[in-house]
């Protein structure tokens, strides 16, 4: 996230004065779980797709491409909807290392 | 000088008559005892085409400070009317209307919160809304709950401080009280309010924007420290707006009203219209060679601190009248003029008198009988004492 600025540096009133700027906001730090995708598994149904309520589903030309960490929250409904258990939902204490 | 007109109105038509002139883009208001006047004589003047506003009938308080909050982002000069109850209904968008920074004017015709329900005069309504962080002026008759309303508007637009005022009228005594009222040429009154200059308005497709988004930890605290600063500008601002408004007008304002002080050692300190009758018990004892003097409030937020300080150090003793309690504590007025006096070089002796609660009559031997305690140093600091109640 961006330096966090003063009070005199800033709009009054809570105003956000440029569209478009929850695309800057990491909720990935929210997840508990994460879904980790398996290609071999997945069919490109594109069920997770449709169901994900913060566009982490990455996807071109309608062929699943992977899940965006930076947005996912890790709510599960993709690896629920998901009709070949392609999407396992691991819990994040296992990834600590990595991220270190 | 410019020529006005006198008019025998009521202070509630004195808020519409201001209303008229300053002709909002958006007034949404719902009736309430005793401010249902303004709100009928402002209706009329919209079904007369007199206006051009906007009048929204909302089915709530809680609505019409919420379509009030809309018209204002969006852009427009908006207003609204209040009571009592109406104004405790209201609460949750009036704090919300100053923190989103929206320069709404809102004359409030005082009258005391249920319950038990009780339509007439006392300060609750208005003081349940302190800390909601408007500006609050309070008049003493209804000449000067339309001259307070002019310069609110300038006062809320200003760019150092869009924030919205209240103004306070008490309920009946003003509201429906019939008095000359001296009224400025609406070319004047246009002229003296101006256009609106809005800021970040949400019509402005050019430049979207998002108002109310959520805000946490990371950004809450910065947008209310700018609130605070915007009330400290409020002490910059105001005298440039009662300077010009004496210009159009020659009536002059301050934060405070100082009557016969110079010399007084006995000052008494009140909200609203008692002040008419305090000045009227103040020349009475003056004729007795009395030292009693009235230092009338103006604006109770934000609260002239300095000049308090500068007019009651060194006095003998202030006799303080608030018309609403708190229960637990001392009472609003009282206890910002004793904070107040906390540092200045001389502190008088204090006194805090309750008075007229649920409309219960103040007259002016209640007064003399508090000046009397005053002379005769009966007050004890913290010992709230009642007017005019049965004890």
């Amino acid at each position: 996230m961006a330096e966090l600025k003063k009070w005199t540096e800033i709009p009054i009133g809570g105003v956000i004065t440029e569209p478009g700027t929850a695309k800057k906001y990491k909720t990935g730090t929210w997840r508990v779980k994460r879904p980790i995708y398996d290609r071999s598994k997945c069919i490109d149904c594109m069920m997770c797709w449709f169901y994900c309520p913060d566009q982490a589903i990455m996807q071109e030309n309608s062929i699943m491409k992977g899940i965006n960490y930076f947005y996912c929250k890790g709510c599960g409904i993709c690896a629920n909807v998901c009709p070949k258990s392609a999407i396992e939902m691991r819990p994040e204490t296992e990834f600590v290392h990595e991220e270190e | 000088m410019i020529k006005t007109h006198r008019e025998a109105i009521t202070g509630a038509q004195a808020a519409a008559y201001a209303m008229k002139q300053i002709e909002p883009d958006v007034v949404a208001a719902y009736p309430i005892t005793p401010q249902t006047p303004i709100v009928e004589y402002f209706a009329k003047y919209v079904a007369d085409g007199v206006v051009r506003t906007e009048m929204i009938p909302v089915e709530s308080e809680h609505s019409a400070m919420s379509a009030v909050v809309g018209a204002a982002a969006a852009g427009a000069r908006a207003m609204t009317a209040t009571s009592a109850n109406g104004l405790a209904l209201m609460h949750e968008i009036v704090y919300i209307a100053a923190s989103m920074r929206l320069p709404v004017v809102m004359p409030v015709v005082n009258r005391a919160l249920s319950g038990p329900i009780n339509i007439h005069c006392d300060h609750s309504d208005t003081m349940a809304e302190r800390d909601s962080g408007w500006i609050q002026l309070f008049c003493e008759d209804s000449q000067e709950v339309y001259d307070l309303i002019l310069m609110a508007v300038r006062l809320a637009e200003h760019e150092q401080v869009r924030l919205p005022v209240m103004v306070n009228q008490d309920g009946f005594i003003i509201s429906h009280g019939v008095e000359p009222v001296e009224l400025l040429p609406d070319d004047v009154v246009k002229k003296f309010v101006g256009e609106l200059k809005p800021l970040y308005p949400l019509l402005d497709t050019e430049h979207p924007v998002t108002y109310g988004p959520l805000d946490l930890y990371d950004y809450y605290f910065e947008h209310k420290r700018q609130q605070i600063e915007a009330m400290k500008n409020v002490f910059k601002v105001f005298p440039s707006i009662i300077e010009e408004f004496y210009q159009i007008s020659g009536r002059k304002y301050n934060f405070v009203e100082p009557y016969k002080i110079d010399d007084a050692q006995y000052v008494m300190v009140a909200l609203g219209s008692t002040n008419g009758t305090i000045k009227y018990v103040v020349d009475k004892l003056r004729e007795q060679g009395k030292k009693v003097g009235l230092l009338k409030i103006w604006m109770f937020r934000p609260f002239p601190k300095a000049e308090i300080q500068r007019l009651l150090t060194g006095r003998k003793a202030v006799v303080i009248l608030d018309r609403s309690a708190s229960f637990g504590a001392e009472a609003p007025l009282y206890e910002a003029i004793k904070s107040s006096l906390y540092d200045v070089a001389s502190r008088p002796l204090l006194g805090s008198f309750v008075y007229g609660l649920g409309g219960r009559d103040i007259n002016p031997e209640l007064i003399e009988f508090a000046f009397e305690k005053a002379m005769k140093h009966e007050l004890v600091t913290d010992q709230e004492l009642y007017l005019g109640l049965r004890e």
